[in-house]
């Protein structure tokens, strides 16, 4: 799978507390996968955990990268960000479970689905993160039935 | 445009995890943030509902992105009764218990 070969590739920058531009990118990822005719079902997958991990790099880290390729079977996002990280994942990855703040709150976020969110969409979901550096995430999602 | 299902929600994550593309989104957020998430899902349109006003950034990302934004006094559940009696229906029925497990 390493060596796939590639349809697409490119790499957008989130800017942490940039509330405005959440979702941006991840409206842009959608706009790139429909030009390249990927099912519907695949661009609604990648789309939404695209933006559930851009609003969570905007509420809890500086900044941030959400890579995306396009494989000739498969979609993968990868976001790599800059901030206080996840002390305890098992945690953060509970429904329910939320530091969001008031802000992120009136915006309608925080309430601790969005992990939860993201593992239930994608085909492969992966966390990690190091307390006081970062958190990375890679979700698969396959567009070949 | 021809409209059958509708969604409500005031919790974003909800609306991710459940609106269906092509769907209405009855809700009381006002701030852009709802535009993107109709963008991200292709929500038809949406509904605010309990009076509320969104605001002039919400209006002009809707006319950016070409999607409609109606708005009414009636409560949540006013406002879902009565698109369901004159026949729209639920995007989903009920949730399947595995994804929504709390507790
Ligand atoms: N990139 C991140 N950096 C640091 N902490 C994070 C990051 N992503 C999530 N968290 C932590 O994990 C918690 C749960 O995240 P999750 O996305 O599941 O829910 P939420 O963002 O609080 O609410 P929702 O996504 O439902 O709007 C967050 O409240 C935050 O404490
Ligand atoms: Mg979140």
């Amino acid at each position: 799978m390493a060596d796939e070969p590639l349809i697409y590739e490119n790499q957008f920058n989130v800017q942490g507390g940039n509330f405005s531009d959440a979702g941006k990118v991840a409206s842009h990822i959608k706009a790139i996968l429909k030009g390249f005719g990927i099912p519907s079902e695949a661009v609604r997958k990648t789309a939404l955990v695209a933006y559930e991990s851009e609003i969570n790099i905007v509420s809890y880290a500086r900044k941030g990268v959400i890579h995306l390729r396009l494989a000739p079977d498969q979609i993968v996002i990868e976001t790599i960000d800059e901030g206080s990280g996840i002390a305890d994942i098992e945690l953060a990855m509970q429904e329910g479970y939320s530091t969001a703040t008031d802000k992120i709150r009136e915006m309608g976020f925080g309430a601790g689905m969005g992990l939860a969110n993201i593992r239930n969409f994608s085909d492969i979901f992966h966390i990690s993160s190091e307390p006081g550096k970062g958190t990375s995430l890679k979700m698969i999602i396959k567009w070949r039935p | 445009m021809e409209v059958k299902t509708a969604f409500g929600a005031d919790l974003m994550s909800d609306v991710l995890a459940f609106a269906q593309s092509g769907s209405l989104l009855l809700t009381g957020l006002t701030n852009p943030q709802v535009i993107r998430t109709a963008d991200v899902l292709d929500i038809s349109a949406i509904i605010i509902v309990r009076g509320k006003r969104p605001s002039p950034d919400t209006v002009q990302l809707a006319g950016d992105l070409g999607i409609p934004i109606l708005v009414t006094r009636f409560i949540l559940f006013e406002t879902a009764g009565r698109l369901y009696q004159s026949g729209i229906r639920g995007c989903l029925v009920k949730v399947d218990g595995s994804v929504h497990s709390h507790g």
